[in-house]
């Protein structure tokens, strides 16, 4: 039981549970934004192993970690902009192309991944780390928590962003008009059709950013199918947050954390099937469901292609 | 508005202009080359019946739709309107006849809506503008208050409140008196009034005559696209009420018909107390939802023949009313007796076999399923039942008789059996349901708005139908948010407020009064 | 947390379709299948360009395996069975409008408890009623799994979307922890179930290697799609599914249709599950997951539906995969390809559909 609860297994449980929350978190506030603006984007696992894969090749090539968020981040986004051609602006069912779009996307990253790398699996560096002053000195929370990539820390700090911009914007303000009641959008003159694009293409980015993540800092490897439905975890996380950022942050800490755990016990050797841990998270939400299981509070119009003038 | 005296032929310049406007939807015209010219400070009232055109004009200057042939001129210029955010800079402010609010926004936050999306919203301004838009024109709303929790008036002032803020030149007030008290509509003539006197220019679209000859001063009568005839200030002016009337009937029915034709011979009879009540409701108690009210001790009883009226502005608990009394939704106290017979814990289909029947008012909503045929859409309420199925099985040919037998008893005009009946016209679709709440033993009939958002045809036929089945011996239950159609129509009219009948009175002389008081709170 | 996701409009132009195929629109309908297609071919095989493969070569490779060769298109045919159940089940909880994302967690549970009765039952029963038993047991244990989803969905209005796929993660790890903790082999080193004799499986259809669970595929998809169309308790499915207001209004009893449909669909996931490992697999390997289940999604779509359609989706989906999976071994692509490949005729279809609906519409102005 020692190695159970000693400070080095301690810490790299917590660590891992950053590293493990970061793509979720990502990827959660990102499909955050599309559900509030009334698209419900199941096309975000595709965006995700996009985004991983082109940002693996980026920082492989280009030997920048940062080359690589961007790259992933575009890819996330041009994934997204089909997705907001055919649903958005063509109004075709969104769960359909979602799911196209994601075996799709898992198809063709295998694909070129095999010609590309042929089987050889390259590994990037482990990844430069940005310490906090002060906090990272702390015994054993120091290390596990301030001392990531900065992306990590970008990525917390997102989540206050995104508060601000729900509450305090005028971009807030469309986005929740544009899922509850686009048609009353439109007639205030604003543009229902771009403003869904816009909150898509930012699932994108943040999806492509959170697979790149996955893919360069957390597993310093490609492999097909890596994602392994960080994207469905994402929707799950943004369905129950209701709108809110930092529920979606407590959720993907919590996922994480599991995650973590499955890793931790088995470098610890401790004979459980690491799947019974991976239940746990489910099993948690499923849980909390079922006790607090109610009504409301996702947009009225998700789901609904938006046509000027139809009723 | 100036009186003055010697009429002036040219009046001030158009602010819109309407050349020959067209609009052609897939098989339909829904205007053919109007004409109209739109004035500062003048109420233009658009009158029309359903389906004359009007939704579709108003379509197109608000930028939701665009002319398929003609121009629209803005300030003399023509000028196509392309969007709706395009109508808001050329200074055309609407007011939808559905909301177009975000319900789940405070008021503050749906008047802001539209701004540039990178900027924060201008809260404070804001506040200062509508309280002083407000103090002139006497319009006072809660900014703070959540949209959902307003009464369809309150959202309407905000509506106008929104064009107001956006500095319209002119306003269009789309069906803005359907969902209104008799006091919220006079209100509203007054507001009306006011702004116009501020210079705007209003256009109030209705299909009620009186309102139309209360708040116009230039009236356009739309007929099946076409625009059939204007009457000018100057003319109105000079007319009383009932001749005013009597000209738009006659522009718009081609014949002085003598009056409003909806106005019709009121039926008022009496019914002995012996005669036993065939629909029975006694203490009728439902729990509120969230968002609708629910119901306390509703008691009433219908004797056959006998068309009860239940009136209130919308959303007092009459919708929660029908679906209690048809079994949709569970009662948590109280009886319903039909003939005598407690129709408590039945379900929708046993009642409806019973003889219990309900027309909703929602009729593509829940009444029908658009994508599936029209012979399937008569016997919704019977899915399961011989001889349209045996042991399960679909029984197509006995499906297609008797749908066939209806579809000519009740006049469905309709290409084919198997044609999806979303497709088919609002008066059509009403006709389908009438045949499947009438037919094989009906006993108790519960209408809910019947014929609200048809046109004058089917209005008249439908309540043609409804006196024809109160005749035969059928207890009828008319809720109706339209005070004329019950007059119209009842033997007797209960009001309804809060979930609850605040009194009832027989339909005499004075009951329009009586009915009148009571809506807006008053003992009658 | 309730939303629908299948507006009416959506579930209009499904029904629309549907009846309209079945009014000799099919010589229409079957052009405007071929020609997205076609187009999909034309499209993957640019990818395949892009990479160094020769598209001509690939797909007449993916054809001769998939669907000219003898054991090519036994193997197809036999791959088809599991996928029949799967697209069966699909197709009863899209048609009454709820989207039962969680087929791969129901097979794969459905799956393991066969692996794990079936060969202990064998030793006792009559290898039929052994079988019988192994295949009531699957189901069972599927319809369970989905009874939470159900459930909430029935009297909370709790999503299903993420209910289902939360139970389908949790089913493929409940799957590998029963494989790799329960029903152990403990007479082989890899962590699988018990292995079930060859002569204890289901029959062979004749002299092939055709599972007779193709049989039961068949006639479970067309049982599915007479149900549907045909009888009562179809009917008050689809009106749940096209209108649920409606449903209310005509007093369906909406909670208890919408818990049959979900264990329909879960049992019929369940039941392919386990056709698949006693027909074929007679055992589940620890971390075996085909994914078959997302997979049929967009061949039941692309049917529209429509039970008899989906028979022809699902066998090309075989074709492609059986083909692309030969192909992996002889021309080195990679047999996920197959996944582009249904991905881009999903997507072609699907617009195909739109620029169709526009066409017919401006044409009607």
């Amino acid at each position: 039981m020692t190695g159970l609860f000693s400070e080095v297994f301690l810490g790299a449980l917590l660590f891992g549970a950053i590293t493990a929350a970061i793509p979720l978190l990502l990827a959660g506030l990102g499909e955050q934004m599309s559900e509030k603006a009334g698209v419900l984007n199941i096309g975000i696992e595709g965006m995700m192993i996009g985004g991983a894969y082109l940002g693996f090749v980026a920082a492989f090539y280009s030997g920048s970690l940062w080359l690589g968020f961007l790259f992933g981040a575009c890819a996330g986004i041009a994934v997204a902009a089909l997705m907001a051609l055919l649903c958005v602006r063509l109004g075709l069912n969104q769960i359909v192309i979602g799911i196209g779009l994601t075996l799709g996307l898992e198809g063709l990253t295998a694909l070129l991944h095999h010609f590309q790398f042929s089987r050889s699996y390259p590994r990037l560096p482990a990844a430069e780390r940005t310490e906090i002053p002060l906090l990272a000195d702390i015994p054993v929370l120091g290390p596990a928590l301030f001392r990531h990539h900065l992306i990590v820390y970008l990525a917390i700090a997102l989540v206050f962003v995104m508060i601000y911009v729900y509450r305090r914007t005028q971009l807030g303000l469309n986005l929740q008009a544009a899922g509850d009641k686009p048609a009353a959008l439109d007639v205030a003159g604003v543009d229902v059709i771009r403003t869904r694009t816009v909150a898509v293409l930012f699932t994108g980015a943040m999806a492509g950013l959170g697979g790149a993540y996955l893919a360069n800092v957390g597993a310093g490897i490609f492999i097909p199918f890596i994602t392994n439905g960080a994207g469905f975890l994402g929707i799950v996380l943004a369905m129950l947050a209701r709108g809110r950022p930092v529920w979606v942050l407590l959720g993907a800490l919590l996922f994480g954390l599991c995650l973590s755990l499955t890793t931790a016990m088995q470098v610890a050797g401790i004979n459980i099937p690491t799947d019974v841990i991976q239940m746990l998270p489910f099993l948690a939400v499923m849980v909390m469901l079922v006790a607090f299981g109610r009504r409301g509070s996702l947009p009225a119009a998700l789901g609904i292609p938006y046509e000027r003038g139809a009723r | 508005m100036t009186s003055a005296s010697p009429p002036r032929p040219a009046g001030k310049p158009d602010l819109v202009t309407l050349e020959r406007v067209t609009k052609r939807f897939p098989g339909i015209v829904a205007n053919n080359a109007v004409d109209l010219s739109i004035r500062a400070g003048e109420v233009h009232v658009l009158l029309g019946e359903n389906g004359a055109g009007k939704s579709t004009l108003i379509g197109m200057l608000s930028g939701l739709q665009q002319p398929t042939e003609g121009r629209i001129l803005v300030g003399g210029t023509p000028t196509p309107i392309t969007s709706p955010r395009h109508a808001l800079a050329l200074g055309i402010g609407t007011v939808f006849q559905h909301m177009m609010l975000v319900p789940t926004l405070t008021v503050a936050e749906n008047l802001l809506l539209g701004g540039s999306w990178w900027r924060r919203p201008k809260a404070g301004e804001l506040q200062a503008r509508a309280a002083e838009i407000g103090r002139t024109l006497g319009i006072s709303v809660d900014l703070g208050a959540r949209v959902e929790d307003l009464s369809l008036g309150e959202q309407q002032q905000v509506e106008i409140l929104r064009a107001l803020l956006r500095d319209s030149r002119l306003l269009i007030l789309d069906e803005s008196t359907s969902m209104l008290t008799p006091k919220g509509i006079d209100d509203l003539g007054a507001l009306m009034r006011r702004l116009a006197e501020n210079g705007l220019a209003i256009v109030f679209i209705t299909h009620k005559l009186k309102e139309a000859a209360a708040f116009g001063d230039r009236i356009s009568v739309l007929k099946l696209g076409r625009k059939v005839g204007e009457i000018t200030p100057e003319r109105l002016r000079s007319l009383g009420e009932d001749e005013i009337v009597a000209e738009i009937v006659e522009m718009m029915f081609g014949a002085r018909a003598g009056g409003d034709p909806e106005e019709a011979q009121r039926t008022a009879r009496a019914f002995p107390e012996a005669v036993a009540p065939l629909l029975e409701v006694r203490d009728l108690a439902v729990p509120a939802g969230s968002g609708t009210p629910g119901l306390s001790g509703v008691s009433f009883a219908v004797r056959p023949g006998e068309i009860l009226g239940i009136a209130g502005i919308d959303g007092n608990g009459q919708k929660q009313l029908a679906e209690a009394l048809a079994g949709q939704l569970a009662a948590s106290g109280g009886t319903i007796r039909l003939a005598g017979e407690a129709m408590d814990g039945l379900g929708v289909g046993e009642r409806h076999r019973k003889g219990l029947r309900y027309l909703t008012d929602d009729r593509l909503g829940e009444g029908t399923v658009g994508s599936f045929p029209v012979s399937i859409n008569f016997f919704l309420k019977q899915i399961g039942t011989p001889p349209f199925w045996r042991n399960g099985i679909e029984q197509t040919a006995a499906i297609d008789k008797r749908a066939g037998e209806l579809v000519r008893a009740y006049d469905v005009r309709t290409p084919s059996l198997e044609t999806p009946i979303g497709r088919l016209s609002g008066g059509n679709i009403q006709k389908i349901l009438i045949a499947r709440e009438f037919a094989d033993g009906a006993r108790a009939v519960i209408f809910n708005k019947p014929t609200y958002g048809l046109d004058l045809a089917n209005t008249l036929a439908t309540r043609q139908r409804i006196r024809d089945i109160a005749t035969g011996g059928a207890a009828v239950l008319l809720i109706s948010t339209d005070l004329e159609e019950l007059l119209g129509m009842c033997d007797r009219i209960s009001v309804m407020a809060s979930g609850a009948l605040v009194g009832t009175v027989d339909n005499a002389a004075d009951a329009r009064t009586r009915v009148g008081r009571l809506m807006i709170g008053l003992a009658a | 947390m309730s939303i629908d996701t299948t507006r009416a409009s959506d579930m209009a132009t499904i029904e629309q379709s549907a009846a309209a195929a079945g009014r000799g629109h099919l010589q229409r309908r079957v052009l405007m299948t071929l020609g997205p297609i076609l187009a999909a071919l034309v499209l993957a095989g640019c990818i395949l360009l892009a990479v160094g493969v020769n598209p001509l070569a690939y797909y007449g490779f993916v054809v001769e395996r998939g669907l000219l060769s003898p054991t090519g298109i036994q193997q197809t045919l036999t791959r088809m069975a599991p996928l029949l159940f799967i697209a069966a089940g699909l197709i009863v909880a899209f048609r009454a409008g709820m989207w039962n994302l969680g087929g791969d967690g129901q097979f794969l549970l459905g799956a393991v408890i066969a692996a794990a009765s079936a060969p202990v039952l064998v030793q006792v029963l009559p290898a039929w009623l052994a079988l019988a038993c192994a295949f009531l047991m699957a189901t069972a244990v599927a319809v369970s799994w989905s009874l939470v989803p159900a459930l909430l969905r029935a009297y909370q209005g709790v999503n299903e979307i993420i209910t289902t796929l939360m139970m389908t993660f949790l089913g493929t790890s409940f799957a590998n922890v029963l494989v790799k903790l329960a029903f152990l082999d403990p007479a082989t080193t890899v962590p699988q179930t018990r292995t079930l004799p060859v002569e204890d499986r289901l029959p062979r259809l004749f002299d092939t290697t055709i599972t007779s669970g193709l049989l039961f595929g068949l006639v479970a998809i067309v049982a599915v799609h007479l149900v549907m169309t045909r009888t009562a308790f179809g009917l008050k499915l689809r009106v749940v599914g096209a209108n649920p207001k409606a449903a209310i209004h005509v007093g369906l009893g909406v909670p208890g249709l919408t818990v049959a449909v979900f264990a329909i669909s879960a049992g019929l996931a369940g039941l392919g599950g386990a056709i698949d490992v006693i027909g074929v697999q007679g055992n589940v390997r620890a971390d075996w997951n085909p994914g078959y289940a997302m997979a049929v999604i967009p061949a039941v779509f692309l049917a529209r539906m429509n039970g008899f359609a989906a028979i022809g989706f699902v066998f090309l989906l075989s074709v492609l995969s059986i083909g692309g999976e030969s192909a992996a071994r002889r021309l080195g692509v990679p047999h996920h390809f197959t996944l582009v490949l249904v991905a881009i005729v999903l997507i072609m279809l699907a617009l195909a559909e739109y620029i169709d609906h526009r066409f017919t519409r401006a044409r009607r102005a």
